[in-house]
């Protein structure tokens, strides 16, 4: 009886361990061959209504330049707390990025978004450079952006 | 020691200096074109409500309006899920142009901060602009030095002799570019401090986002006071909000400081300034891009403009420098040396003699310090004597190497007291035989200092004689000094004669022209200009003896024109020379005696031999600039020297006017007279510029100047203020 009850606890556990379980999204983000400096990136997760949820990764050292990462600036209210152990370098134009980011299950298939705002010294800053939403179906389908990022695309 | 600290730098920082400043000086050009394409309202003109609105009427898709620091502006919009960026005029909100950031700039500006390699090159890019900046404040000390102090910075900057283009052109150009490259210089050092966080920097004051408030649904943008009240000239950026998105807001910044504006009530829902930090920080930015005023921009490209010309003449200074002081082993630094040698030289051959006082003192145990006159420092902290060797250039002049002893002596600490002796070195057959050692002499008894011995002379680099002076001055200061007078070597070139022609004969003026080429086949000729000096050292002679050039290397002939002197050594051996033997020779540079660049005209006056540079100058003269020669000789049958060619320069342009005079014609004239005819065409030809150059011998010249002084009195002018101006050239013998 107690090993019954041991199990059921552990099964019960386990479930609710699952329920609330990251999980792991890759995440590629490619950019157009363009003619300028290498990109600052903000690639963030907003909620359905496009409201700031999480930072994922910010591409370009110099955090002096992260207001131009229009929308997610304002999101992250550039707290350092945000995206502290999420930077890198920037990417020149033609490169790939792909990062990794622990994303809690309970937002996959719920309509939360995958966004990509970018900058570029002395060119255009585009908010929402590109965005996705994170679905099951969706990974693997790469959508084009509308700035620097020629495509974006994650796998789970 | 301040030139040191100027020369060490630029040698070591020419090359990247020149790729820095040229492609800044191109990069200047830009916010000047910039500004030329763009529509630049005047203040109170057009505000920021006004330009959003023209702008979203001609383009509905517009997210972003930016005022570029050149006053265009600038749209980002997006239609039809395509991006894009267009120049429009603020007036009506059409499009100028679409928006394109030159590829050659955005190329030159990587080059001109990075090198074209990231990080690394930004680092040495900071490198360069600080060395520039060192640079530039060592030279601006350098010229008050040599001015003669600070309120004569702006004084004209002297002649300064031999090989004297370079040294001149360098000063001239530095002192008009140096505050320009100055600026340029400290704000790229600033700003490399800032990129690589040496200094801190001042953060922009960040207004804190608040949403547009639910109330009012979005007013028409023309109508927002916050917008309003800011003219076009303030704006930096600003981003609209998201279309259907009443929460959003407009994000303004403007160049005092950036907020978010409600979409309905238009007002200011934050706002903060940047902070005086951080303004300063982007004017100091924009004032080096040029941004800040495109017309200083230009200024100052013009200035980066003459970093190569700096670069090149500052390294032909520096190795003619070099050139010029022969390596002296066991030579003390100036700071630890008892005795301090100082050498006026015009053609090196003091050298040789310093070099014999140096290993003779060095022998009986002194610290010898030898360096050129013009070398003088400010104060010898150890020295208790002063030995100062100087030949003379000319009637009296400070040769090359001690052209600025004079005034550099005024400043010569007074103490510790050194006792001093001047040697002067000379030719006696000239006048003013070391007239330069007695005005030294002059000037060092005017300070109450001990003179160890009276000035003595040698005569024609008389060995003997300087060794003679050293017993005579080893006994004055009590110390056993034995000197052995070595010429210093030189490297002579073997030329052979191909060509003589004499004349004169009759007149009793022996005088040939003879032409020579390298003795070996194959060999080139080394060079050398018309003017310059060819050394010729007559067999058993340790001497040489200098004659003008007639020709430059391009004739690929060397030609000079030799009277044959009473018991002249020298002229002797070369008017006797016969064909196919050869003659050692080396070239002197004599940049004292050149016509100045330009196109005022040249009046040449010569005797005798002495049309020799002056032949050559006219053959040279390939662009037919305005040419007068004024020469004179004994019997136009029998010593016309070069008449044949004259007459054919005459015919193609080179020459403009000839103008001779003969001394035992029927009608005896010499060119003095012939000058005096002419005042009035003379004094026209000194209104427009014209530079003289006069060569023959000295009494000639004294007679020539004396003319001149004449002619020139109407203009309350004289042959001495022109002197001064380097318009009137002498090259006697």
């Amino acid at each position: 009886m107690n090993k019954l009850f041991t199990i059921i606890g552990l099964s019960l556990g386990l479930c609710v361990a699952a329920a609330t379980q990251a999980r792991e999204v890759t995440i590629t983000t490619t950019l157009n061959t363009y003619r300028g400096n290498a990109a600052y990136l903000a690639i963030y997760l907003t909620n359905p209504d496009g409201k700031y949820k999480q930072t994922l990764w910010v591409a370009g050292k110099k955090s002096k330049y992260y207001k131009h990462l229009l929308d997610w600036a304002r999101g992250s209210g550039l707290k350092t707390a945000e995206y502290e152990g999420m930077t890198g370098a920037s990417v020149s134009g033609g490169d790939s990025l792909t990062i990794k980011a622990d994303i809690d299950d309970a937002l996959i298939d719920a309509g939360y978004l995958i966004r990509v705002d970018s900058a570029v010294e002395d060119k255009r800053e585009n908010r929402i450079d590109a965005e996705v939403t994170l679905t099951t179906s969706g990974a693997g389908t790469p959508v084009s952006g509308r700035g620097y990022v020629n495509t974006l695309s994650y796998s789970l | 020691m301040l030139r040191r600290l100027h020369s060490l730098p630029g040698l070591f920082a020419a090359l990247l200096l020149l790729v820095i400043a040229t492609s800044g000086a191109i990069l200047s050009l830009n916010p000047a074109l910039e500004r030329a394409g763009a529509i630049v309202p005047p203040r109170g003109a057009v505000n920021v409500a006004d330009v959003a609105q023209r702008a979203l009427r001609a383009y509905p898709g517009v997210e972003q309006i930016e005022r570029l620091p050149s006053g265009a502006v600038l749209v980002y919009f997006t239609q039809d899920d395509n991006s894009g960026a267009d120049l429009i005029n603020p007036m009506n909100g059409k499009r100028v142009s679409s928006y394109e950031t030159s590829a050659v700039f955005s190329w030159l500006t990587d080059l001109h901060r990075a090198f074209l390699w990231d990080d690394r090159g930004r680092a040495i890019a900071g490198i360069g602009a600080l060395l520039m900046a060192f640079m530039c404040l060592s030279g601006v000390f350098l010229l008050a030095s040599r001015a003669g102090g600070w309120h004569k910075l702006f004084a004209p900057i002297r002649s300064t002799g031999a090989g004297a283009t370079s040294p001149r052109l360098h000063a001239e150009l530095a002192r008009a570019a140096a505050l320009g490259l100055l600026v340029s210089a400290l704000t790229g050092v600033w700003l490399s401090a800032i990129r690589f966080e040496l200094i801190p920097e001042a953060r922009e004051m960040e207004a804190e986002f608040r949403q547009s408030a639910a109330g009012p649904p979005p007013a028409d943008i023309g109508s927002l006071p916050a917008l309003q009240a800011v003219d076009l000239m303030d704006l930096h950026q600003l981003i609209f909000p998201f279309r259907n998105d009443p929460s959003d807001v407009y994000s303004l910044r403007t160049h005092q400081g950036s907020g978010y504006v409600d979409q309905g009530s238009g007002e200011w829902l934050s706002y903060a300034d940047y902070g005086s930090g951080a303004t300063l920080q982007t004017f100091i930015k924009e004032l080096h891009t040029g941004e800040a005023y495109w017309w200083l921009g230009l200024i100052m490209g013009l200035a980066a403009l003459t970093v190569p010309v700096l670069a090149v003449t500052g390294g032909l200074i520096w190795w003619q420098r070099r050139q010029s002081m022969p390596k002296l082993k066991g030579n003390s630094p100036s700071h630890l040396a008892d005795t301090i040698v100082l050498v006026g030289s015009e053609t090196n051959a003091t050298w040789g003699f310093a070099k014999s006082l140096l290993d003779g003192m060095s022998a009986a145990g002194k610290h010898v310090h030898v360096a050129p006159m013009n070398d003088l420092v400010d104060h010898y902290p150890n020295a208790s004597r002063l030995l100062i060797l100087t030949s003379t250039y000319g009637d009296g002049d400070a040769p090359a190497s001690a052209n600025q002893f004079l005034h550099k002596l005024e400043k010569l600490a007074t103490s510790p007291a050194m006792s001093w002796a001047v040697l002067g070195f000379g030719d006696r057959q000239f006048g003013n035989f070391c007239a330069f050692a007695d005005l030294v002499t002059e000037k060092l008894k005017q300070r109450d200092w001990p003179q160890i011995l009276e000035t003595n002379y040698i005569d024609r680099q008389s060995g003997p004689s300087f060794e003679q002076w050293g017993t005579v001055l080893g006994a004055a200061i009590d110390m056993p000094l034995s000197l052995h007078y070595k010429p210093l070597p030189r490297a002579t070139k073997s030329l052979t004669l191909i060509a003589r022609k004499t004349y004169g004969e009759q007149v009793n003026a022996h005088t040939c022209i003879l032409r020579f080429k390298p003795a070996k086949p194959g060999r080139s000729l080394p060079a050398f200009a018309a003017g310059d000096l060819v050394g010729i050292l007559p067999p058993n002679c340790d001497a040489p003896r200098f004659y003008s050039l007639a020709s430059t290397s391009k004739d690929g002939v060397l030609e000079i024109c030799v009277r044959r002197q009473e018991d002249g050594l020298c002229s002797g051996y070369l008017y006797n020379m016969k064909l196919g033997e050869h003659a050692n020779i080396f070239i002197q540079r004599n940049a004292r005696f050149k016509p100045s660049r330009g196109k005022s005209p040249i009046i040449l006056i010569g005797a005798g031999t002495g049309i020799g540079p002056l032949i050559g100058f006219i053959r040279a003269n390939k662009k037919h600039r305005s040419m007068h020669l004024y020469w004179g000789g004994r019997l136009a049958e029998s010593d016309f020297l070069y008449e044949k060619e004259l007459r054919s320069y005459l015919a193609d342009k080179r020459l403009s006017r000839l103008h001779t005079a003969f001394s035992r014609c029927p009608e005896p004239a010499y060119v003095q007279n012939k000058l005096l005819e002419d005042a009035v065409q003379i004094r026209n030809m000194i209104n427009q510029d014209a530079q003289l150059l006069v060569c023959g011998g000295r009494r000639m010249a004294d007679d020539v100047a004396s003319t001149m002084n004449t002619i020139l009195a109407p203009l309350s002018l004289d042959v001495a203020t022109l002197k001064k101006a380097s318009r009137y050239l002498e090259d006697t013998y």
